[in-house]
């Protein structure tokens, strides 16, 4: 079954902002995705993958080398000459059971036990760098295997010193999660990690449902046809996405609107600098996907439910939601 | 109305009829409850299916090795090349999943489950035992079910005589207005899925093509709100929205409108029959579960985050022993190794000819490491120190503890102060087995002023979170009245502190912590049974009870 196409996920605004961000700049950190079930989540984070035009990789490479960075791969033969394929962006759906072992990678066991041979096989992270990596009900994980993520996701390596490796290898990949908030809470520490959050809710409206119906059942009956239909859109989305990339560098915010961050973070009582940073980041990134030059008060007021109602400290008889809390403190900061 | 479309037999025959010719679009089944009807359901579904489809049973309590493949270790040792193990759910490839017991299922199986589903590799059939609403099938797979059936009190099942179908596909695809009228009943049943919603729409033109017809009609609609809308009831509809493009009519002409029969039918019409239908559809146990008004949770989904689990890959290393790795079990090499060498020149003439200087290693030599998670207890005493609690409990609660503590010593368990009083709580003793430091804590403790009871259970619950996913068991122990009167956050009078405690209380309950309100007024007070209740803990009203007896009281728990 192929991805359905992205442009034709209906509503969800929020989340394809977010997604669409995460895009333009790996930098913003991860997408976290709260939401009930059937919503759409993982459906949108497949649909954006599949949408991205295939990108260089060696040939033959466990590790998803870029060609330019063929020799930081452990998979690397000196010498050797490096042969380039497309492959499409990687999408790594990581399973609930996962340990440490299938994410990190280990000795490869088939290599030592029937040929004596010390090989590292590489993990779900090797397999993960220059695309998604999607963790359903992140909040059901165990806490280690997140933090490892977590801390590969930071630093963009993965370092592994065990069963007698060393190993290193690049692994730069966009973290997206998703959960259930009903199901269990996720560690403050934890969701300040994450670069954006976005709260998904069944569509209310019984016209975006009917869509949904609607553009379910067609992908059903003629995936290909389907998709040709959206294909228009999709490129569209595409190079919007392409234009921002090479836009962003350019892209600037002014000290009134750093101000304006500054105030915001304050006054919403977000801890921490990384909310700061994120929401400068992902506002550079929303003006360059509007195709702007600089940040303006409208990014900010866009992005800053999503960049910061993950970091506000709990407050767990105030029922307010913290987007509430940040609308509020929006509405009085700039009117 | 029920009736409707019935011709067949009951409603599970003819889940089981339309599942059947389109297993993978539907996505699954639940067949809920045993007995020899769903045997013969079974049975009946794995001669029906089309051609060659695979259906793998799946062992209760399989592990997620056997489920999702890898090397054959046994295998791969005896041929000395590596031999993969086809896993159940790649043996079942579009085909059917049966598993067995599916509310005892671990939560790691529930999820490569789901993918597969996710991704149409395969339909589920899942078989509920569950006598009760603590186990149920995980939602995260009843979620990717069309259908979900109550089987056990059925005396028979009516397979036969099913018209030969016509393909699904030869069926238009729903209008819109009925697709409207399937998403307004799911939204007045409170279906919130929006697989749910497709699936209704699948099912509509399943039984449609089950009947031969070629365009959907009402029937058809109704007969996929009561099986697959029905069952997902979260509450009982009162009447359907009207749908937002039709102009509400004044009430006046509603009325005049009721009385004329040549009205054609509009959305509203068919929303509310097939909300007629749902309503009369909807099984006993939903309606008592939205009557008590309590959700009903897939308990089996896979456990809270942090919860305690005995764990092959953390903790303080015990040694290695024998076993398969894999799968979370992790090699232990250097014994692996050691286990393989006196073997070594045996094993070499058994093999001799082949010339073959490698190392010999056969299953029996694989160690695997084990790891002991530290499992301690910490019992977390959250005394209100009010003046409302009398001095003189206040030093019961005092001995309580304290002799908690000598019992604590001795076991290797913690104990944790917490003491509530005028306008915060505050954390007297981190969690510790020292009886000096304990004491200490203990002898300083102050006594008088209001009872922020939110604050105490607050404090209590943050640090048995904490505690937890430290990996040890938490119990809270509240020495309280229950007599809130100082809110949590600064301003709020007496009754928004009684709000709170129980708002705070609720959360207790949600994550599962065991808990215990001992009841330390004079007179039992109905507000300390209500906290108890609220967290989901025992209540312990000891009106005369020194601190022995609550030493005993908590020890029995």
């Amino acid at each position: 079954m192929g991805a359905f196409p992205f442009s034709a996920i209906v509503g969800q605004e929020e989340m394809k902002r977010a997604l669409l961000i995460a895009a333009v700049d790996a930098r913003v950190g991860g997408v976290m995705i709260f939401g009930d079930r059937g919503t759409g989540k993982s459906t949108a984070a497949r649909a954006l993958a599949a949408t991205l035009p295939p990108i260089p990789m060696v040939a033959g490479c466990r590790y998803n080398s870029h060609p330019d960075e063929a020799a930081r791969s452990p998979d690397h033969v000196p010498d050797a000459k490096v042969r380039t394929v497309k492959a499409p962006v990687p999408f790594v759906d990581l399973p609930l059971g996962s340990t440490e072992d299938r994410v990190v990678g280990t000795l490869d066991l088939e290599a030592a036990l029937t040929r004596g041979e010390k090989r590292f096989e590489p993990g779900l992270l090797a397999r993960a760098h220059r695309g998604f990596l999607y963790i359903d009900e992140i909040n059901l994980l165990e806490d280690h295997v997140v933090d490892l993520l977590l801390d590969v996701a930071a630093s963009g390596e993965n370092l592994v010193e065990r069963d007698g490796l060393s190993v290193r290898h690049p692994a730069r990949f966009v973290l997206i999660g998703s959960g259930n908030p009903e199901e269990g809470e996720l560690r403050p520490q934890l969701l300040d990690r994450f670069g954006l959050s976005v709260e998904v809710r069944t569509p209310e409206a019984i016209d975006d449902r009917v869509e949904i119906m609607r553009r379910c059942d067609a992908a059903e009956r003629d995936p290909a046809g389907f998709a040709e239909q959206w294909r228009e859109e999709d490129a569209k989305v595409l190079k919007r996405i392409a234009k921002a990339k090479s836009a962003l560098p350019k892209v600037e915010a002014p000290d009134a609107a750093i101000a304006d961050m500054a105030e915001l973070c304050r006054a919403v009582g977000a801890d921490g600098l990384r909310g700061e940073l994120t929401l400068l980041r992902a506002c550079r990134a929303l003006a360059a996907l509007d195709g702007k030059k600089a940040v303006t008060r409208q990014h900010i007021r866009a992005i800053a439910p999503l960049a910061l109602r993950h970091r506000l400290r709990r407050n767990v008889l105030d029922e307010t939601g913290s987007t509430v809390r940040i609308e509020r403190a929006l509405g009085e900061l700039f009117g | 109305m029920t009736a409707a479309g019935n011709d067949g037999g009951s409603d599970p025959a003819l889940a089981l009829a339309l599942f059947a010719c389109d297993p993978i679009r539907l996505g699954g089944i639940v067949l809920s409850g045993d007995g020899p009807v769903r045997d013969a359901m079974l049975a009946h579904l794995k001669t029906t299916l089309s051609g060659d489809r695979a259906w793998v049973r799946v062992p209760a309590n399989v592990d997620i090795a056997r489920l999702i493949g890898g090397l054959d270790f046994a295998a791969t040792l005896a041929s000395g090349r590596p031999v993969h193990a086809v896993g159940l759910i790649e043996a079942a490839a579009d085909g059917i999943l049966l598993l067995p017991m599916a509310e005892r299922m671990a939560g790691e199986v529930a999820v490569p489950v789901a993918q597969a589903l996710d991704e149409g590799q395969l339909a589920a059939i899942l078989l509920d035992d569950g006598r009760d609403d603590e186990e149920t099938v995980p939602d995260r797979l009843a979620e990717r079910c069309a259908f979900i059936c109550h089987v056990g009190g059925l005396r028979e099942f009516g397979a036969a005589g099913w018209p030969a179908a016509i393909a699904c596909d030869a069926v238009a695809p729903l209008a819109d207005e009925q697709r409207r009228a399937l998403a307004a009943t799911a939204a007045a049943l409170g279906v919130v899925s929006v697989r749910s919603a497709i699936f209704a729409d699948r099912a509509a033109r399943g039984h449609a093509a089950l009947h031969g017809r070629r365009e959907v009609d009402d029937d058809d609609l109704a007969a996929a709100v009561r099986l697959v809308l029905a069952p997902r009831a979260t509450r009982l509809p009162e009447s359907v929205p009207p749908p937002p493009e039709s102009p509400p009519e004044p009430e006046a002409q509603q009325d005049a409108a009721g009385d004329s029969e040549q009205q054609p039918p509009t959305d509203a019409d068919l929303a509310d029959m097939m909300l007629d239908a749902a309503t009369a559809a909807i099984p006993p146990d939903v309606l008592a579960a939205i009557g008590k008004g309590v959700r009903r949770h897939g308990r089996g989904a896979g456990g809270r985050a942090g919860q305690k689990r005995k764990s092959a890959r953390r903790g303080r290393p015990l040694g290695s022993r024998a076993g398969t790795p894999g799968h979370g079990k992790r090699l232990a090499l250097i014994d692996t190794l050691r286990a393989a060498a006196p073997w070594q020149t045996i094993r070499r003439r058994e093999r001799a000819g082949q010339d073959d200087d490698r190392l010999q290693l056969r299953l029996s030599d694989l160690r695997i490491r084990r790891f002991e998670q530290r499992s301690t207890s910490l019992t977390i005493f959250a005394v209100d120190a009010s003046g409302s609690s009398a001095m003189a409990r206040l030093a019961e609660a005092k001995g309580a503890v304290e002799l908690l503590l000598a019992e604590a010593y001795v076991k290797r368990s913690e104990v944790a102060l917490i003491a509530f009083r005028q306008t915060a709580a505050e954390l007297l003793l981190p969690p510790t087995r020292s009886l000096t430091r304990a004491r200490r804590a203990l002898a300083a403790l102050p006594g008088g002023g209001g009872t922020p009871l939110a604050a105490g259970v607050l404090a209590a619950h943050g640090l048995a979170e904490q505690a937890e996913r430290a990996g040890s068991t938490p119990l809270i122990a509240m020495l309280t009245d229950g007599k809130a009167n100082v809110a949590y956050a600064s301003g709020g009078d007496r009754s928004t502190a009684m709000e709170e405690a129980m708002a705070a209380a609720k959360q207790v309950a949600d994550s599962g912590i065991a808990s215990v309100v001992i009841d330390i007024s004079p007179r039992p007070r109905e507000e300390a049974a209500a906290l108890a209740a609220a967290m989901g803990g025992r209540y312990l009203p000891l009106p005369h009870a020194g601190s022995a007896a609550m030493v005993a009281a908590i020890e029995s728990l």
